[in-house]
């Protein structure tokens, strides 16, 4: 886990994360301005703009906090 | 998934009632399941320049942290269908769900950090087997080498080709292509990368299935008015029963649905089926002989137990959810796998998609989808690198080639991965032809893990036990468990003296005949062993309690001991029995 120039997984989960956290927040905004024609439970609560949010913020995290050459 | 398999509800049969697809993906949901394949893949080609040495292809070269080694172990359990046939059976049976997430997982996760780990990581063994020849012999070995290494692959295709049936019930993708690119996928990053990558790529998944499962839980209870809410309208909906307690039906085979009583629980389940899968079962095992040091190893399943505890609120949770708001007073909307088949209707097993399908719109469905593939991934690549490593070391190199180079047996272990693959692949389609291979082969697997336990146990805590009577208590206590078996396939009426009760259901009998052949493995193990010759003490240091010198903790703070997290871990698993008592 700690030979030199190994990236830590944690990098990989927070490159992932990130990606996804794009993509599901997109995709929330997207149905916020044009709502669907039948909408899923609870849609008012819009979830995956909130729940995409808080994967962009992991992924942030952990891609900053273990990026190639901060010793980690 | 794994070995748990046998004491879900079997889901794949059941999956293919569901008249159409339940779920539709959007581009955004394909793509973040295209990213997923990306990154599995990705992770593979890159650790194969890091994976040069058997020690780093079998034992990710042991260098693994306790929290990589702890949720890598975790995750390699926690299979997609593990996910959808457990949440259905929360569905169907109610809270009492929980207690194989509970009292069958977690006093055997702090047992074998605390009291097993020592002797696996001490004695320097690359398997369960490996312990087992150093401990009592080649006999032994290559009876548990053989069998472990067989079911191990005939699983991974039963659950492939379960998962491949939930891939076309839920999204209506072709089997084929589903069992062909999931099972390559996985065959290429493990072939890679061996242990190393599985790991990786394990915890990866595991941050996935989180993140795919957990929002079901969290709208659902908004939607249900919180826990206080949801159990008021399950109450409502089914007066006559109790769904949210956990013990206190547990005095009668017939006050609950499952048929069960506490003995068979606690003792069936908590003592021989579970410690015999936790602690014994060499696919999770692996993971956590791979971690760093002892430290790192004692507290990897500590950490494993923490998360496992956390688990029914993604499994258990949405089956109560689907008790409180799918269904109407007196009346259940999901149903038995047969009546779902006769009228085209939804089984229990679909409870987590139909949820899924509830809440989730664009990307949230690609997460949830994507946490349902990286479960049935993160599974399979455990039974193929926990194969691998058995096969090569445990009967390629012990049978075929004592002597032979480093590099040689890990181009061996690359290709039996491959071959475990393909061999998983045929299996796959040999169920489709044949359905009842499944149930066969799933108490095939369960015949092994209570008597295997017996025999480990003792070898460890024990220095009597002579290798003449591990190898009989291992052969006789499976001889058992599987006559008993036998016995209530041909004369249902057996179960009253194998499960105590006639009216037992097939979960009792499973955790009654794990408790006798548990039993009868110690009792032959140890009447064999005083009448035969055992080894010196000076054969069996690193090997036994006695012999084998541990490592002190004392000069550590008390919060980095495992033994004061095991203290902490038992306190909450107490405390949770309590509250939902």
């Amino acid at each position: 886990m700690h030979r030199p120039g190994m990236l830590s997984i944690w990098f990989f989960i927070g490159i992932l994360l990130l990606a996804y956290g794009m993509l599901i927040l997109g995709a929330g905004l997207y149905e916020l301005a044009n709502p669907p024609e039948h909408p899923v439970v609870l849609a008012n609560l819009h979830a995956g703009i909130w729940w995409g949010a808080l994967l962009v913020i992991l992924g942030l995290i952990y891609s900053l906090k273990f990026k190639p050459g901060r010793g980690n | 998934m794994q070995a748990i398999t046998f004491l879900a509800p079997s889901p794949a049969l059941l999956l293919q009632a569901a008249p159409q697809r339940l779920l539709h993906l959007s581009s955004v949901d394909l793509a973040i399941v295209v990213l997923y394949f990306i990154a599995v893949l990705s992770i593979g080609f890159y650790l194969k320049k890091y994976t040069l040495t058997g020690e780093d292809f079998f034992l990710a070269g042991r260098e693994m942290t306790a929290w990589v080694a702890g949720l890598s172990f975790l995750a390699a359990n926690l299979g997609s269908l593990e996910l959808m046939g457990w949440a259905g059976a929360s569905y169907q049976y109610g809270i009492l769900a929980a207690h194989w997430y509970w009292v069958g997982a977690i006093p055997a996760m702090v047992f074998l950090g605390i009291v097993m780990i020592p002797f696996y990581y001490i004695s320097k063994t690359h398997s369960v087997p490996g312990y087992l020849k150093l401990r009592y012999g080649e006999p032994a070995r290559a009876l548990s080498a053989v069998s472990f290494g067989f079911m191990t692959v005939l699983m991974s295709g039963i659950n492939m080709y379960s998962m491949a049936l939930v891939l076309k019930v839920v999204l209506g993708w072709n089997i084929t292509t589903s069992i062909w690119v999931s099972s390559l996928t996985v065959a290429l990053y493990v072939t890679l990368g061996g242990l190393l990558s599985a790991i990786f790529n394990e915890v990866l998944q595991f941050v996935l299935i989180w993140l795919g499962a957990l929002l079901i839980s969290i709208i659902g209870l908004i939607e249900a008015g919180g826990w206080n809410g949801m159990v008021a309208r399950i109450h409502h909906n089914f007066p006559a029963q109790d769904f949210t307690h956990m013990w206190r039906t547990m005095g009668s085979f017939t006050d609950n649905p499952m048929g069960v009583h506490w003995v068979g629980i606690v003792f069936g389940l908590g003592v021989f089926i579970s410690m015999g899968y936790w602690t014994t079962d060499f696919l999770v095992v692996q993971r956590v002989i791979a971690a760093k040091d002892l430290r790192s190893a004692k507290l990897a399943p500590l950490i494993g137990a923490a998360f496992k505890m956390c688990v029914p609120f993604i499994v258990i949770l949405p089956g109560l959810l689907g008790l409180a708001l799918l269904d109407t007073p007196g009346h259940h909307f999901l149903m038995p796998e047969a009546q779902a088949v006769a009228t085209g209707g939804h089984s229990y097993n679909e409870v987590l998609p139909i949820m899924l399908a509830r809440y989730c719109g664009p990307g949230l469905m690609g997460l949830g989808i994507t946490a349902l593939i990286a479960g049935f991934m993160s599974g399979m690549a455990g039974n193929v690198s926990a194969f691998a490593t058995v096969w090569t070391y445990d009967i390629y190199r012990a049978v075929f080639r004592k002597e032979a180079t480093d590099s040689h047996y890990v181009a061996v272990g690359r290709w039996c991965t491959i071959l475990g693959v393909l061999v998983s692949i045929g299996t796959a389609y040999l169920v489709m032809h044949f359905k009842s291979i499944m149930d066969y082969v799933q108490a095939l697997f369960s015949f092994f893990i209570a008597p295997l336990f017996g025999t480990v146990l003792l070898g460890m805590l024990w220095k009597r036990a002579t290798p003449k009577g591990g190898f009989w208590g291992l052969l006789i206590g499976t001889a058992s468990s599987i006559s008993m078996y036998a016995w209530v396939t041909i004369d249902h009426s057996a179960l009253r003296y194998i499960a105590l009760s006639p009216d037992a259901k097939d979960m009792a009998e499973n955790m009654f005949r794990a408790l006798w052949s548990g039993l009868i493995c110690i009792a032959v193990t140890v009447i064999v062993s005083l009448f035969t010759e055992p080894k010196p003490e000076s054969e069996l240091v690193g090997l036994v309690y006695g012999c084998t010198e541990i490592p002190s903790e004392g000069h550590l703070p008390l919060w980095q001991r495992p033994i004061f997290w095991a203290g902490v871990i038992l306190a909450v698993f107490v405390t949770l029995q309590i509250i939902f008592w």
